[in-house]
Parts: C-alpha cells; sequence; structure tokens
C-alpha cells in the first residue's frame, strides 16, 4: 500500500513538474504600438501562447527608444528574450561583444539557407559563419503613391519614373495642388533621395554607399543625382519641416497632394481610408528597371545563462520563421515575407507587385541600412536634409561633405 | 568646548553628508571622468577601450552640426535666459500689486512647468504650424496676408522654440520672484513713498538689487535646464529643418543610441563639461566663498 | 520672518495703472492657456472635425470618444489597456523616490548650512555641477552601478536614479533655506546640548515645511512626467504611465488619433496639475520664507 502511494506520489510529482516546466515565458521588446503593426506582432504572439507559453510585451514606441533601451538592459543584466531591430547593422556591436545568442544550432537543424530568400537576407544575420538574429519580413522604400482622380483632373498619366513625375508636376501645380507630399524629417528626406539615386541607376549607388568610391561621389552621374534631387523640391509644399510621414500620405488620400515617394508601409494608410489600389490610388516602383529593397525588421536573442532562456528563444525564433505565422504576421504588416514557401494569396494589389517582383533575384537591391553603420546613414541624412533645406548651399559644398563622409571611415 | 566634542559634532555632519559626497564623487565626478576616458576611443554601441587619440574630437569640429548646435546653444540660452526672467519678474511684479484672484493668476501661469513637453509640444508644434496653426486660423479669420511660419523656416525656428520655452519656464521663474518680493519689508514701500519716488523707479533703484539672490538662483536654474534641453526641441522641430534647432545635448543623445557612436557622444559631452565648469566655476567660487567669507564676519 | 501675504487695504482706486496691470496679466494669461484650451477641445472633438475643422474653433459636435479610449482601451502594443496600467507604477515609482530625495536633500542643506567644515562647500559645489550634465552621459556608468549592487530593473534602482538626479537642485534650495533661518535658533540649541539628529528632527525640521513643500511639488512633477530613467532603470513590470503616454501619442504609423493623444496627456499629467493647483499658496509661502534667498 504505502508503495503504491510512494509511486502514485512521484507520478504526481513528475507530472507537475512536467507542466510546470512546460510554458515558456518570452519578453520581447519592439516598437510596433500601433494600427497595422500592432496586429502584426499579435501574430506572434498568439502564436506563442498558443502553444501554451507567455508572452510578455514590452512596446516602446520610436526605434531609437526601444532599440536603446534593449542596449541598456542587455548591458545592464536584465536582458529581454527577445528583441526587434532593423536589417541594418545596427546590432554588430552586440555581436561582438558577445551579448547575443548565437542561432546556428537552430538555423542548421531547421534548414534556414535553404528557404530564407532573398539569399541576401541570410548575410544580414550571419557573422563569422553563424545566424545570430532571425529576420522576419521585407519592406521596401522604392514606391511612388499616387491619387489617380488628382492626376486624371490634372490631365497627365500616372509617372513610371522620376523623370516622368518632373515632367508632369508642372501640371499638377497648375491644377491647384501640391504636385509632390513630403514629410521634411531627415529619414523621409534620405529615404526620397535613396529612389532619386537608384533611379539613376544601382551600379552608382553600389559605388558610393557600398563601396565608398569618391570618384564616382565627384563624378558627373552623382551630380546629375543631386540636380534632380533638387529639382524635385520646387514641388514640395514650405510646410513640409517636421510633417509626419502619414500626414503626407493622408495629403494624397484626401487629393490635396498627387504624390508621395514613400516606402510600402503606406499601402496601409490606403487600406485603412478605403481607397481601391489601382484604381482610386497607384502604387508605382519607380525606374526603368524596377528593384524591390531589402529593409524589414529583424529578431536578436540576447544571451542567458539560464538553459531555459535558450530553450525559449530557439522556440520563438522557429515560430516566427514558420510559413504559417509568416503569413498571418506578414498579411497583417503589409510586408513582404522572408520566405518563398508562404501563402500570401490574401494580399493585396500592391503587395502582389512586390512579391512577383522579388521572385527575380536580379530585380533585389541591398540598402545602405544593410552596408553601413547607422552613424554613416545619418550622417547621410544630415548632409540631403541639409541639401534640401538650405537651397543656398551648392551642389559642390554638397559633394565636398559627401567626399569627407566617405573618406572619414565611420 | 573641548577638542572631541568638536570633532564628534562634525563627524555627524560628515557622516549625514556622506551620500552627497560619494555620489558628487563617484556619479557626477565618475561619469565625466567615465566620459573623457572614452572619448578618446573609437567606441561604437558600448564603450570599448579601443584608444584612437583626438579622433573623435576632430571629427567634431569638423562637424557643422555641431557649429550650428553650439551656436544655436548661445541664442536659445540667452533668449530663454533673459525671456523668462523679463517676463518671470514682470508677472510677479504685477501680481504682487495687491490683485483679486492672485491664486487663479498665478496657477495659470504656473501649469506649464507641470506638463511634460512631450505632450505640450505637439500642441505647440500644431500652433506654429503654417498649414493649420495659427497662421492658417488668422488667415480664416480674414487677416489673409499674415505669416507665422517660424517654425518650418531654417532660420527662424530656433527663435519659435524658444517662444515655447519661455511658456514653460516663466512661471516657475515667476513664483521665485515673487516670493523674493513677498520678502521684502514693508517699511522699504513706505520710505519709498515718503521720499516720493516713482514705483517703477523705485523697482529699478530699490527693488531688484534687494532680490539679488533670488535672481542669481534662478540663473543657476535657467542655466542647468538651458544645457539640458532636449525634450522641448526633440518635439518641436526633431531639430529641423534640416539641424537647424539642434544643440549639444541634442548631439549627444543621438549618438548614443541612434547613431551608435558613444565615443563621439561622449566627446561632444567633454566639451559641454569644459564649458560648464569655465563659467560655473569661477562664479561658484565667488559666491559660496565670498559668502562664507562675509558671514565669518 | 516675513509674512506672505500683502499687509493693508487693497486700493479702491480704479486708475489707469490698475487697469494696466490687469490688462497685462489678462493679456499673459491668454498667451499661456491658449496650449491647454486647444488640448481640452480637440480632446472632445471627433476625428473628422480635425482633419478637416480649425484649431481653434469648439468643438461642433461634443464627442466624449477619446477619454475612455484614453484610460482604458487604446493599444500600446500587444496590449490595449490604455494608461491604466501605468497609473500605479508611477505612484509606486513617485512616491518613495519623492521621499528619498527630499530627505537626503534636507539633511544635505542642513548639514551645508549650520555644520560647515572644511571641503564641505567643495564637495557642494560638485553636487551642483552635476545639474549640469546630461542624462544619457550619466545611464552607462549608473548602469554599470546598479548592475553590480544588483538593484538593476527593479523600484529600488528607479528611486536611487531619481535620487541622485533631484540631488543637485534639492540640496541647493535647502542649503538657502536653512542659511536664512536664524542662526541663534540654532546656537541656542547647541548650547542647551543638542546633537547633530536632535537639532535637525526637534528645531530645524518643524520650520521646514514650506521648504519641505516646494521640494516634494518639484520632485512630485519631475519625477511623474519623467520617462527616459523609467524605461531603463525601472524594469519591465513597473514601466510608468509616461511610457504607456508615449506609446498612444508618438505614433509613426497608422492613423493618430488626435483626441485620443490629447485626453490621454491630460490624464497622464493630472496628478502633478493637482498638485500644483492644491499646493499653489503653500509652494509660495515655502519660497516666501527665504527658500532662495541664498
Amino acid at each position: 500500500m504505502k508503495y503504491f502511494f510512494i509511486k502514485l506520489f512521484s507520478f504526481f510529482l513528475a507530472f507537475s513538474f512536467f507542466s510546470v516546466s512546460y510554458a515558456k515565458e518570452a519578453e520581447v521588446v519592439h516598437w510596433w504600438v500601433s494600427g497595422g503593426e500592432q496586429a502584426a506582432i499579435s501574430e506572434f504572439a498568439k502564436a506563442w501562447e498558443a502553444k501554451g507559453n507567455i508572452w510578455i510585451d514590452t512596446a516602446i514606441t520610436g526605434g531609437e527608444n526601444a532599440r536603446g533601451t534593449t542596449v541598456n538592459r542587455i548591458m545592464g543584466g536584465d536582458p529581454p528574450t527577445a528583441a526587434q531591430f532593423n536589417i541594418s547593422r545596427q546590432f554588430e556591436d552586440l555581436i561582438t561583444q558577445g551579448k547575443l545568442q548565437s542561432l546556428e544550432e537552430l538555423a542548421t537543424k531547421e534548414g534556414w539557407r535553404n528557404f530564407i530568400y532573398p539569399k541576401k537576407l541570410i548575410d544580414v544575420c550571419v557573422r563569422d559563419g553563424e545566424f545570430w538574429c532571425v529576420p522576419v519580413n521585407i519592406h521596401s522604400a522604392q514606391w511612388m503613391w499616387t491619387n489617380t482622380s488628382v492626376f486624371k483632373n490634372a490631365g497627365v498619366a500616372e509617372p513610371d519614373t522620376i523623370d516622368d513625375f518632373l515632367a508632369a508636376a508642372p501640371k499638377l501645380k497648375a491644377s491647384g495642388i501640391i504636385p509632390l507630399a513630403l514629410g521634411g524629417q531627415p529619414w523621409q528626406e534620405g529615404l526620397m533621395f535613396g529612389v532619386v539615386f537608384s533611379s539613376e541607376g544601382y551600379d552608382l549607388m553600389q559605388a558610393v554607399l557600398k563601396d565608398h568610391d569618391t570618384g564616382a561621389a565627384k563624378g558627373p552621374r552623382f551630380r546629375n543625382v543631386l540636380e534632380n534631387y533638387r529639382e524635385l523640391q520646387q514641388w514640395v509644399d514650405d510646410g513640409a519641416p517636421g510633417r509626419l510621414w502619414n500626414d503626407a500620405t493622408a495629403m494624397v488620400i484626401q487629393g490635396k497632394a498627387g504624390m508621395q515617394i514613400m516606402g510600402d508601409w503606406a499601402r496601409g494608410e490606403f487600406q485603412v481610408a478605403g481607397l481601391a489600389p489601382k484604381n482610386e490610388y497607384n502604387c508605382i516602383i519607380p525606374g526603368k528597371k524596377k528593384y524591390v529593397e531589402l529593409g524589414g525588421d529583424v529578431f536578436v536573442f540576447p544571451k542567458s545563462d539560464d538553459p531555459a532562456v535558450k530553450e525559449a528563444q530557439y522556440e520563438l525564433a522557429s515560430l516566427m520563421v514558420n510559413p504559417t505565422v509568416q503569413a498571418n504576421f506578414n498579411n497583417a504588416k503589409g510586408s513582404l515575407p522572408m520566405r518563398l514557401d508562404v501563402d500570401m494569396s490574401a494580399a493585396d494589389a500592391c503587395m502582389k507587385m512586390g512579391l512577383e517582383l522579388i521572385k527575380d533575384p536580379d530585380h533585389i537591391m541591398e540598402g545602405s541600412g544593410i552596408w553601413n553603420t547607422n552613424d554613416f546613414v545619418s550622417s547621410w541624412e544630415d548632409i540631403i536634409s541639409e541639401f534640401r533645406n538650405n537651397p543656398d548651399q551648392s551642389i559642390d559644398d554638397t559633394i565636398n561633405q559627401v567626399v569627407d563622409l566617405l573618406e572619414s571611415g565611420i | 568646548m573641548n577638542f572631541s566634542r568638536l570633532l564628534f559634532r562634525n563627524l555627524a555632519a560628515k557622516i549625514a553628508l556622506l551620500p552627497m559626497i560619494v555620489i558628487s564623487l563617484t556619479v557626477f565626478v565618475g561619469c565625466v571622468i567615465y566620459s573623457i576616458i572614452f572619448s578618446f576611443t573609437n567606441s561604437k554601441l558600448v564603450p570599448v577601450f579601443d584608444f584612437v587619440g583626438w579622433l573623435q574630437y576632430t571629427r567634431l569640429f569638423k562637424s557643422r552640426k555641431w557649429d550650428v548646435a553650439v551656436e544655436n546653444i548661445f541664442i536659445f540660452g540667452f533668449i530663454f535666459t533673459i525671456g523668462c526672467l523679463i517676463l518671470g519678474f514682470l508677472l510677479a511684479v504685477f501680481i504682487d500689486q495687491k490683485i483679486r484672484s492672485e491664486s487663479l493668476f498665478r496657477t495659470i501661469f504656473l501649469y506649464p512647468y507641470a506638463m511634460s513637453f512631450i505632450v505640450t509640444g505637439l500642441v505647440w508644434k500644431w500652433m506654429m504650424n503654417p498649414t493649420f496653426g495659427l497662421e492658417h486660423a488668422v488667415h480664416m479669420w480674414g487677416w489673409e496676408t499674415f505669416v507665422f511660419d517660424w517654425l518650418v523656416n531654417r532660420d527662424l525656428a530656433i527663435y519659435a522654440v524658444c517662444i515655447s520655452a519661455v511658456w514653460q519656464g516663466s512661471g516657475f521663474v515667476m513664483v521665485l520672484m515673487l516670493a523674493g518680493l513677498r520678502g521684502i519689508d514693508e517699511d522699504i514701500w513706505k520710505a519709498v513713498a515718503v521720499d516720493g519716488i516713482p514705483k517703477w523707479r523705485a523697482y529699478i533703484s530699490v527693488i531688484i538689487p534687494m532680490i539679488r539672490p533670488v535672481i542669481v538662483t534662478s540663473v543657476v536654474l535657467i542655466a542647468a535646464g538651458v544645457v539640458k534641453v532636449y525634450d522641448l526641441i526633440l518635439a518641436l522641430t526633431g531639430g529641423g529643418p534640416g539641424y537647424s534647432t539642434t544643440t549639444p545635448a541634442m548631439y549627444v543623445m543621438e549618438h548614443f543610441f541612434n547613431r551608435a557612436n558613444v565615443a563621439q557622444s561622449f566627446a561632444a559631452s567633454t566639451i559641454m563639461f569644459i564649458s560648464v565648469i569655465v563659467i560655473l566655476a569661477p562664479w561658484a567660487y565667488w559666491e559660496f566663498y565670498f559668502r562664507q567669507r562675509k558671514e565669518q564676519n | 520672518m516675513k509674512t506672505s501675504t500683502i499687509e493693508g487695504p487693497r486700493p479702491k482706486n480704479v486708475s489707469i495703472a490698475r487697469i494696466g496691470v490687469y490688462c497685462f496679466l489678462i493679456i499673459c494669461s491668454l498667451f499661456f492657456l491658449m496650449p491647454l484650451y486647444i488640448m481640452i477641445i480637440t480632446s472632445l472633438k471627433d476625428m473628422e472635425e480635425i482633419r478637416q475643422g480649425n484649431l481653434f474653433y469648439l468643438p461642433k459636435n461634443l464627442s466624449t470618444y477619446a477619454w475612455p479610449k484614453a484610460w482604458g482601451t487604446a493599444c500600446t502594443g500587444f496590449v490595449c489597456e490604455g494608461l491604466k496600467p501605468g497609473l500605479l507604477n508611477s505612484f509606486k515609482i513617485t512616491i518613495p523616490s519623492v521621499i528619498v530625495s527630499v530627505s537626503l536633500a534636507a539633511i544635505n542643506g542642513y548639514a551645508l548650512s549650520f555644520w560647515r567644515f572644511k571641503g564641505s562647500y567643495f564637495f557642494f559645489g560638485l553636487c551642483i555641477f552635476g545639474a549640469f550634465i546630461p542624462y544619457q552621459v550619466m545611464i552607462y556608468p549608473l548602469l554599470r552601478i546598479e548592475n553590480i549592487l544588483g538593484i538593476y530593473s527593479s523600484i529600488p534602482g528607479i528611486v536611487l536614479v531619481h535620487t541622485i538626479f533631484g540631488m543637485p537642485i534639492l540640496t541647493l534650495i535647502f542649503r538657502n533655506y536653512y542659511s536664512n533661518l536664524p542662526i541663534d535658533l540654532f546656537k541656542a540649541a547647541r548650547i542647551d546640548g543638542g546633537s547633530f539628529l536632535k537639532i535637525f528632527f526637534y528645531v530645524i525640521l518643524p520650520m521646514s515645511t514650506p521648504i519641505m513643500i516646494v521640494a516634494v511639488i518639484l520632485q512630485i512633477t519631475g519625477i511623474w512626467n519623467d520617462f527616459l530613467l523609467g524605461l531603463v532603470f525601472a524594469g519591465r513590470e513597473n514601466q510608468p504611465m509616461t511610457v504607456q503616454l508615449n506609446n498612444i501619442v508618438q505614433v509613426d504609423f497608422g492613423v493618430a488619433e488626435y483626441n485620443v493623444d490629447m485626453a490621454a496627456t491630460i490624464l497622464t499629467s493630472l496628478v502633478p496639475l493637482l498638485v500644483y493647483f492644491f499646493s499653489g499658496k503653500l509652494f509660495v509661502r515655502g519660497i516666501a520664507a527665504g527658500a532662495l534667498k541664498g
């Protein structure tokens, strides 16, 4: 009898230990606090909790705040389970300092190198042959968003390239609207410049921004880019400085402006406003040769001595690349998934354009964010922003500043 | 009073001041030394001992953004300090005139200080926006040619920032001044009346010298605010248009996390410390050493 | 000690000067009240009206949609509970921080005023210098120190940080106040055999009410409105209301619901506003009693 109860007791003990240790906890730091973003991160959270785990959401608005908090907490000794970063070099230092958990075991086991697409995404996360982060989506900045009726009223066709737009702009202005909507924040001004730049030639962009070739920066083609950019500015209204990007999108939606150059996340605004793609608004990838730019988000996993934490991190990473979860997440966010075998049939016309284009590796471009540190990117934006806001700053002066930046080794 | 008792008394004070001493040394002085040391390195996201000599300082002084920042801190510092002192003083003087509803007026002028600027900054941004703020409203009321686009104007944006800053800060200065004025003996006023000095004259020649200590303390508090100003500018202009409203503190902040160049941040803040010491030390020495001598007499 | 209210009858004459005084004050009031006015009316409009209408006009259709949403249902990431979760945390952070920082500064001011010893003013000068250091520069060293002490990401951690940051200004204010008190009172207490602590608690502290109120008010508003330090040092369970506020207001993507933003802002600021409103009179009396006479 006693023996029976001992067996029963140890059975319950083992069972309770089993069920208690089964629920994993994950604290995730991110900056997705609004609308579609919030719905997207919820897909991760729901999938995580469907497995019986606990999701602790640490949402902090503003990428800098969130990333800063992540770094602080890692350095202070209280790291989160997972933290969001961009496809960039922002987290490199954390790798060299040994603060991140290597995902190589998981990547090899699940064969990440086989299904992550495009292949360039792998390079974003791999250092010294090991995976240190997991990419979760692709956002591209190379888009023009137009209000169809505004162009119709002005009697011009919607542009296919930047040059087309420059030709059409005077007619737009004459019809009484602001031709180009812009939010005057350095990142937006830099984004617009990047689109003009790549229109001139992706090879030139690589020479200047990737290879830091000062000869290319001093050359006539780059000068042409600067001139085109300056020419674009006359079609932007004076109230641009400080404007938020979605306020600029609203100008296009409400028919006060003709076009905005903005990343694919602008699509969400049109959707919320109830406009129909290809009908009431148009999404155009500018340039004679069309590119999808590789921007987007990744998650890193701060290193912990506790094996239970590592287990939770691996499970979370695995979940994030799961095809079903990827489908739900990216549909909610309006971004492209990081693997091809994801069911994106629910995507709308604009997203489908991106999905089609990305199938061909020849149409994929990396951006400055992948090649350069945040310091470089921000310093570049400083130069561009001043160039845009200060009509007295000459093109020569700007080229000199660019050359200085390229030579500075930042 | 024998020697041991004297020692004991001072000992208690020394122990009581220990936290202040420890904190001043380890945290305040420690931070300064920490940042000076790492300003000579090439630290990116986290401080590392990767020494590169004067590299960060060379970059700092070559940076146009830093030049603009330094220029702005002088403009802002000057206007903000004078603005708060004058407006605060005037408000205090007028409230001090035995008016009705003194509490109401005082609260009205003081409430901005209580609100976080992340919040009120957005409202000021709206109000000063030409498209839908004050300029637009005045147009709709009929005055078509009214222009108030300082906030989006590279050359004038810093002055728009000063307006919001004075709005936020002068209430506090007003309260300080008011207290100072309340400390003045009624007899002084009676003497002024007897001598037939007009009231405004009395304020300038008699009263202001009497509240000099209050003015000095206000200046110290305002100066500390000027050096650290960040939230306000971030909310109003984000440093723009371009970088025309950036300040040294903003330069330090943005290089810290966003640009992951901690060493550059430390170089900038070291320059800031040196400037503060250069200005503060002589004053502090005179104020406290002089005061000590005076009180000992 | 001078009284804080004016003696004598209110002048009855309605002279040009009096009218001028009131005019000036009323015009200044308009300038000061404008943002608050806009905040309130915006919080009572619906988004349609905000988009189309004039910033300064009263709401055509009064809508209280924003307020309950700001309080309880606005989304700040995965969690959609508005500002509510942060309220308790803000109190948990503010109350101990205020108590500790003010007490410490009071003792400091007391020691500096009455018990001067060689070098005390030097350290006081160092302390004041601390008021001029930008926050970011101090965060890394503080992180390391708190990590070593084992209190990072906790309430004691954030209390320590607020105490450190508040020390310079508060010590300055207390020291100035105490050095204005009549020295004879203190000398008499010493002759009577009072020790350091005894004199503080039985003689000085009872006379410190006004300056205590000043310090408490300064700290409450500063700590309640703090965002950055709470984010970094308080730990994930203790995030103050300002973090939620920021998440609601500073939205990079999607529709910015300005009416909710305004309501959220006013709600977050209610505590310090109420503190100011109800202790305004005490505040001035505190400074009048010599707090900043130097």
